[in-house]
């Protein structure tokens, strides 16, 4: 079932097609222009507080930040506690979950303190982190840790637990047993679905860093919206931090995107359920005898 | 083709019965068939008759509740490379290739090997073109005829077949029983074909084991002594069809 | 043939397995675990020696003692009043908003950009900002709780609308009904399941975000009876306590969810067993 675009019901199709693909492509920046400028509006017009940096501000404050080198340095402090963490994650995570989806009983028993443990905001986490492991980097890369840990570990569960019977049967029928069934048919079939668990995990662990940057770090991009608010109410650097955090929070993300459609994996989004004819051009076109 | 008299398949006392809520559903009831070597048996019946159970548990991938099936002589317990069961177009592995599929059971084999025997079958079933072709680029059809040549690769002794036509049109599900005769003259498995379709019954199988609705036992077994290529319009065809539509209770006249 | 997941072969004509037992297992296997867990708990804290990490007991008894001091329940009433407040007010711009932006997808491709750009950006990032515009005060929590709510709605509520097949849209349309019908016929129900999965998401979130909120910007809540039980003085078993609490809430909070997911009105919307 393939959705329309709905707006060929709005009576707005009426241009001509150059003036259209145009319009398609300038159309989101104009989205970010258009908050730009409301933002600018808002601050200039309205009284409000006189602590709110106005776009421009941030913009010279972003390269203030570049001309003193402290760019750089934040934006890796902040990656590489990240990657730290989102890694440790994956490589605990994502066996666990498959352990978990496989063994039934296995997954029983544990999936629901999973889902008591999930909701614990990694913030609460941060006086246990500290108790654990003191003050500083390992303490964040424990609280960033935990919070792809859960979402990792389910969903890798439930992409085992989602593979469909006829492949595991058609394994265990060619005299596959268990390892082997793991590596053939079990992993590929759950890649797909594990990556986009990645993506939205490697998403959290970044939305993660604010908060674990907060245990005394002293690097790091969320430590430079703390810093900047306590350290002088520089909220031109604050806003600097939170729209580089969303930059790059975007950047990951279409990274990630990137790995889920390359080709090896493309058979894992399901076309058009209506396409039944073979859509690969033939290499030996001598024969016309059409195939069912 | 003459089938050889030893037996391949022996099914004795088969019942199958599945336990629910403290009810038992009784879904088998006390089969008895042997399936020579070479035949092409159809296991033929309405939907929820139990057939597809019944070659589930030939197939070694669920138990009976009594009764015992065996093959060349030893007890079936679980799947076995040398049996092979050919699911509906689904069990095509997505993750590979036309090639990749085909060659999913004999990876142990010396590349030029298996490469050899992947391009055979590849052509046997006529995808040749197709090789590095992922599933979801393929029609239905197609997809069948994958699955039908990975299940063969691996030169298994026999063959199991779900209803393997089921998702095809009408006009693709004649092409491809033609098909699977031509293999099948080709290759000489033994095959146990599992259909609701009384036609594909009788256009393909020796034999025509015709079971009752649920639990499922064998009311008859028909034989069809007709030689292949079978005349659609041959009297003797269509005596054997009505004699099964009448087994079944089925009128012939719409 | 539908059947799914490892386990044994069901063939489509058979009929589904035995539920009874997998209820009693459903609940006695985590039972088990969480005691095995505790017990190990136990034994490490004594085995260690250590003074500072509390044992099980001391955790139950650290509830209880807030549960007599009557702080345990406001502070749950707090948080709970934070987080609906928040949510509400998200759900009912959000929604309407979504549904805009998925119907009109001009507005969609301008917007759509905003969303993701704005959508990393940590609640807990927004919270000096949300201080400057608040203060110290439930209002900036509430905020946080509806920034981080208002983007898995809207982009929920879009893709449902955007994601109705044609196929209802035309039937919609033969049997005549007007652009209002249509939506509240066809599109809204149809899209109703991903806005629900949108609701679940969002609600885990806002649950998170208030502990977030409570830790930092206010001083009532579960959040800050993690910190402050820690800062006030070393109390872990009431941090362990809290931090209890706080998923068997959210947990609550998402089974709730998923029982209205579960209502036959929408079920048909998800893989329901």
């Amino acid at each position: 079932m393939r959705p329309v675009p709905t707006d060929s019901f709005s009576p707005k199709n009426r241009r001509s097609r150059p003036a259209r693909t145009f319009a398609r492509k300038l159309l989101p920046f104009s989205g970010i222009a258009v908050l730009v400028v409301l933002w600018d509006l808002a601050l200039s017009v309205g009284g409000g507080p006189k602590l709110l940096p106005r776009p421009l501000a941030v913009i010279r404050a972003i390269g203030e930040l570049g001309e003193r080198g402290f760019l750089v340095k934040h934006v890796v402090a902040s990656l590489f506690r990240v990657t730290w963490g989102y890694v440790a994650a994956v490589l605990v995570g994502v066996p666990l979950g498959i352990v978990l989806g496989w063994y039934r009983r296995g997954g029983m028993a544990l999936a629901p303190l999973l889902e008591i443990l999930r909701p614990i905001s990694p913030l609460a986490w941060i006086p246990l982190a500290i108790l654990w492991f003191g003050v500083g980097d390992v303490s964040a890369v424990f609280i960033i840790f935990l919070a792809s840990l859960f979402p990792l570990t389910l969903t890798a569960m439930h992409a085992v637990r989602g593979v469909e019977l006829v492949h595991v049967n058609a394994g265990l029928n060619f005299g596959l047993r268990a390892p082997e069934l793991l590596r053939r048919v079990i992993y590929p079939a759950i890649l797909p679905q594990l990556l986009v668990g990645l993506r939205l995990s490697l998403g959290i662990a970044w939305l993660v860093v604010v908060a674990a940057e907060m245990i005394a770090v002293s690097s790091g991009l969320g430590f430079l919206i703390i810093d900047a608010r306590n350290a002088g109410n520089r909220y031109d650097l604050v806003v600097a931090g939170m729209v580089l955090i969303g930059v790059i929070g975007i950047a990951l993300d279409a990274m990630m995107r990137s790995l889920e459609r390359s080709k090896a994996l493309a058979w894992g989004y399901t076309p058009a359920a209506d396409a039944d004819q073979p859509r690969v051009e033939r290499r030996d076109t001598a024969r016309a005898s059409a195939l069912p | 083709m003459t089938p050889t008299t030893g037996v391949k398949v022996r099914i004795q006392g088969l019942s199958k019965a599945f336990h629910t809520n403290g009810h038992e559903i009784r879904v088998l009831e006390n089969i008895d068939l042997d399936v020579r070597d070479g035949e092409l048996v159809c296991i033929l019946g309405p939907s929820g008759c139990g057939k597809s159970t019944l070659l589930n548990i030939v197939g070694g991938f669920l138990p009976a509740s009594s009764g015992e099936v065996t093959i060349d002589g030893s007890p079936v317990s679980e799947p076995d490379p040398r049996r092979i069961f050919v699911f509906q177009e689904r069990g095509v592995f997505p993750w590979l290739t036309v090639e990749g599929n085909i060659g999913f059971g004999i990876s142990g084999l010396p590349p030029k090997q298996k490469a050899a025997r992947i391009a055979h079958y590849v052509r046997l079933v006529g995808l040749e073109g197709f090789e590095t072709a992922y599933p979801q680029e393929l029609s239905g059809g197609m997809k069948q005829r994958v699955e039908v040549a990975r299940a063969l690769a691996v030169n298994p002794d026999v063959l199991y077949l779900d209803e393997p036509f089921g998702a095809l049109d009408s006009i693709t599900r004649l092409i491809m029983r033609s098909e699977l005769l031509r293999i099948w003259e080709a290759e000489k498995k033994t095959i146990l074909f599992v259909t609701h379709d009384i036609e594909e019954s009788c256009q393909l199988a020796d034999r025509v084991v015709v079971l009752s609705a649920r639990p499922g036992s064998i009311r008859r077994v028909v034989d069809v002594d007709l030689p292949h290529p079978r005349d659609l319009s041959s009297p003797r065809y269509l005596a054997l069809r009505d004699s099964i539509l009448e087994e079944i209770g089925l009128a012939h006249r719409i | 043939m539908n059947a799914k997941g490892p386990g044994p072969y069901r063939p489509a004509d058979a009929p589904p397995p035995e539920k009874k037992t997998h209820a009693v297992e459903a609940i006695l296997l985590p039972v088990l675990t969480a005691v095995v867990l505790v017990a190990l708990w136990h034994a490490a804290v004594r085995l260690s020696h250590t003074d500072v990490f509390p044992s099980p007991l001391a955790v139950a008894l650290g509830l209880g003692e807030l549960a007599r001091k009557g702080v345990l329940g406001i502070y749950v009433r707090d948080s709970l009043v934070r987080v609906a407040a928040g949510y509400l007010l998200a759900l009912v711009l959000g929604i309407p908003t979504g549904i805009a932006l998925g119907w009109y997808s001009g507005a969609a491709r301008a917007i759509n950009p905003v969303i993701q750009l704005l959508r990393p950006i940590s609640p807990l990032a927004w919270i000096p900002v949300a201080i400057v515009l608040f203060g110290v005060t439930n209002s900036a929590a509430i905020f946080l709780i509806f920034l981080a709510s208002f983007f898995p709605i809207v982009v929920a509520a879009m893709n449902g609308v955007r994601n109705v097949p044609s196929m209802f849209l035309h039937a919609g349309r033969n049997f005549g009904l007007s652009a209002p019908a249509l939506f509240s016929r066809v599109i809204f129900p149809a899209a109703l399941p991903r806005v629900l999965t949108g609701l679940r998401v969002a609600l885990g979130v806002a649950w998170l975000v208030v502990v977030a909120a409570e830790m930092i910007a206010v001083n009532s809540g579960l959040g800050y009876l993690v910190i402050d039980s820690r800062n006030a003085g070393k109390r872990y078993d009431l941090v362990i306590a809290a931090m209890l609490l706080i998923g068997l809430i959210g947990l609550a909070l998402n089974l709730l969810v998923g029982r209205i997911e579960r209502l036959r009105a929408v079920r048909w919307g998800f893989n329901v067993p």
